[in-house]
């Protein structure tokens, strides 16, 4: 056993030595996302995200507490709940009390539970969640806890924010409901139904379910779409049935907004191309264009270094800098009750987006301001290197600022 | 009847797609009495080597040299693997093939990555052929529509009218005769199972810009192939043109009309339920036909099996 923990120490040490210079005395990050199989395109890109974002943001303006440097440490999940929650311990083991995670709600939903166990039994050793892109509400609202910070806005946020954006569209009478059959698909349907009575009187002419991932041919259902007499179409569909269900739309005729949750990068940008121009609505914060000249450096800095990947996620720009300041601000890496007290309710000025962010303390979720884009070739900041990006024509400050949360925070 | 008509167009171009597929796929079991479980494999990577060669030549020229390509692949696989898999029997080939599926699909997103790539049809084809209750058709539909029929027809001709249709219709059911005769059966597989597996190609090469190119696609239309090729009876050409044509309108149609349980449990004298999504039954109330859509065919398959094991117009028992 002792022999084993040797060589194990070993590898750790020269895995660590060899994987980053300046291994000694960091603060580092644990960055849980898939690097493998179907999903790790959308892994590799957060990632040259968070590190580029650690480096220019933090490091090399002097890092934190009087010097130390952050880092983040790849850890790949393989999408898989089980396995993140395996990397969640090895990240622990490693001693390191930083753990940011997004992709998918699911995984999101267990490591805020472990996370929440783990703190209470070992209170010597307690981490953050850093939630960077999980939209599920319930981890603000029931499954909240004082670990857990939200930099994305929820998916009713977002719908919120669509919801303004449609009211203020003349011409949209009916409306056409479409997603995903599974929790998120759901929940987008449920908040569009509600925010939709709630702001317009516009008529809702289809409401349906798709087999995520099974459908061949969306011909069919962008024909029933358009016999609806639909005026636009709502959808939180992702990956290949966004493209195929946009394309569908337009083969059809159908010449209506598309408003979107995950309608950009990640090759679906680049796909839709010419055929998206006009099309497609995406909601989202911190979008790149119209740019200002910082941003355009660092975006241009980062291209240089990651040519593959897009800066499709702001919201980093804003947790690795709060991040920073938390920990200045607590006077210490280790002690993350304090850390995570500075955390919340906490101000920033984002430099590169010009705008402010708050972590609200009732839930942990971010308000900031929120976007609406249209897919097109006007843009000075492009997604997949395609010379398409999304351009922001509608803002939302501070959206839902004063929403409602059910979350009962326990505090310690 | 306009929703109708245009479902009627959409479901012929989808069914002489999947017929594409699997014409390849019935002529490589009545020859081999192998399936080809990497089939759908093929018509990904008929696919991707297509939008490859159109990234530096344009459509065109992939629409000729990916087919190509694919069937020498097809023919090589042949010659080298499953011939030497031969002498131990259908099941060793079987699995041969089920390998296969896996090793291309890993191999072509090691190559272009896990994202979908940008595979479009060629400009002088983005234009709308006609317009239709309110619907549009684009010209390519319109384009995927006779190439299928193309072929269909080519096939039908070579197979039925032709010297070497002769030979292939005579290899598929007296082999040892065929070779007795002084014919080299041994080629006529190859180049069956090359050809096969280039239909497969060509069906992935004109299926990429209208379905998107994307690693997904050969798992997400792999199955369904099986359950034309089964349907129609395996080893008969006519049959897999007739059952695809039916998946393709049943898929279309299903989709097409949110008929749900509700109506029908209604039309029987049920009451609907006043808070549904509390209701123990919830699920069965509101589930519609699209939901069910993509299972329909296996539903036919199962159907098919046990009323008419031979399939509709099979010869030899599957």
């Amino acid at each position: 056993m002792k022999l084993f923990k040797k060589i194990a120490s070993f590898v750790l040490a020269t895995g660590v030595f060899f994987s980053s210079s300046v291994y000694a005395d960091t603060i580092k990050i644990a960055f849980i996302d898939p690097l493998s199989g179907p999903f790790a395109t959308t892994g590799t890109i957060g990632l040259a995200e968070w590190k580029f974002a650690v480096e220019k943001l933090v490091n090399e303006k002097g890092g934190v507490l009087g010097g130390k440097k952050m880092e983040v440490v790849a850890l790949d999940n393989k999408m898989d709940g089980k396995e993140s929650l395996v990397q969640v311990q090895v990240a622990i083991d490693q001693g390191i009390r930083f753990i940011a995670q997004g992709n998918s709600s699911g995984i999101a939903n267990a490591i805020t539970d472990m996370v929440k166990k783990h703190n209470k039994r070992n209170p010597d050793k307690q981490v953050i969640f850093i939630n960077y892109s999980a939209v599920d509400p319930a981890l603000t609202n029931d499954k909240c806890n004082f670990w857990h910070f939200r930099f994305d806005a929820n998916a009713d946020i977002k719908m919120d924010v669509i919801t303004d954006v449609i009211a203020d569209t003349s011409g949209i009478d009916k409306m056409y409901l479409i997603g995903q059959d599974y929790s998120f698909g759901k929940a987008v349907a449920a908040a569009a139904e509600k925010y939709l009575a709630q702001k317009t009187s516009i008529e809702i002419v289809g409401n349906e379910l798709h087999p995520i991932g099974r459908v061949k041919d969306f011909t069919p259902y962008a024909r029933k779409i358009l016999a609806s007499g639909a005026d636009a179409v709502i959808t939180g569909n992702w990956g290949a049935d966004m493209v195929n269900l946009g394309r569908s739309l337009k083969e059809s005729g159908f010449d209506g907004p598309v408003y979107c949750y995950y309608c950009a990068t990640a090759g679906i940008t680049r796909t839709f191309g010419a055929s998206g121009e006009g099309m497609l609505n995406l909601v989202g914060e911190g979008f790149m264009n119209p740019a200002n000249p910082e941003l355009l450096a660092y975006v241009k800095e980062f291209k240089a270094k990651y040519p593959e990947a897009d800066m499709s996620q702001a919201r980093i720009t804003n947790a690795v800098p709060m991040i920073a300041k938390a920990i200045e601000k607590a006077g210490s890496a280790t002690d993350m009750v304090k850390i995570a007290y500075a955390l919340e309710g906490m101000e920033h000025y984002n430099d590169l987006l010009k705008t402010k962010v708050v972590m609200r303390t009732k839930d942990h979720q971010a308000i900031q301001n929120m976007h609406v884009g249209i897919h097109t070739k006007d843009v000075e900041i492009d997604f997949d290197n395609s010379g398409y990006g999304i351009k922001g024509y509608k803002t939302v400050e501070m959206a839902s600022m004063d929403s409602a949360s059910t979350c009962k925070m326990k505090r310690p | 009847m306009d929703l109708f008509i245009i479902n009627i167009i959409d479901g012929l171009i989808y069914g002489l797609l999947l017929f594409m597929l699997s014409s390849g796929l019935t002529l490589i079991f009545s020859m081999m009495g192998v399936l080809n479980l990497s089939h759908a494999a093929f018509y990904m990577l008929g696919a991707y080597l297509a939008y490859q060669i159109s990234v530096f030549t344009g459509f065109w020229v992939g629409l000729i040299v990916a087919p190509i390509l694919v069937t020498i692949l097809g023919a090589a696989v042949e010659r080298y693997g499953l011939r030497r898999v031969h002498q131990y029997g259908h099941v060793p080939e079987l699995i041969f093939t089920f390998g296969l599926f896996f090793v291309i699909e890993e191999l072509v997103q090691y190559i272009w990555g896990r994202s979908m790539v940008n595979y479009n049809s060629p400009e002088s084809l983005d234009f709308i052929a006609f317009s239709l209750a309110g619907g549009t058709i684009p010209a390519y539909k319109v384009f995927m529509l006779l190439t299928s029929v193309g072929i269909f027809v080519a096939l039908y001709y070579v197979l039925a009218k032709t010297r070497v249709g002769m030979i292939i219709q005579a290899a598929l059911s007296y082999p040892k005769t065929v070779e007795a005769l002084g014919h080299n059966v041994p080629l006529v597989f190859m180049g069956v199972f090359g050809v096969g597996t280039g239909l497969a190609g060509l069906a992935g090469v004109i299926a990429g810009p209208s379905l998107t190119t994307f690693p997904g696609m050969a798992f997400l239309l792999g199955s369904i192939v099986f359950v034309c090729v089964v349907v129609g009876g395996l080893g008969s050409l006519f049959g897999a043109f007739v059952a695809s044509l039916l998946i393709g309108w049943l898929q279309t149609f299903a989709a097409s009309y949110n008929v749900g349980a509700a109506d029908i449990l209604i039309a029987f004298g049920y009451e609907f339920p006043k808070d549904v999504y509390y209701h123990p039954w919830r699920d069965l109330w509101t589930l519609t036909l699209p939901q069910i859509g993509p299972i329909l065919p296996y539903i036919l398959l199962i159907l098919v099996l046990v009323f008419r094991p031979n399939g509709l117009f099979g010869k030899r028992e599957t």
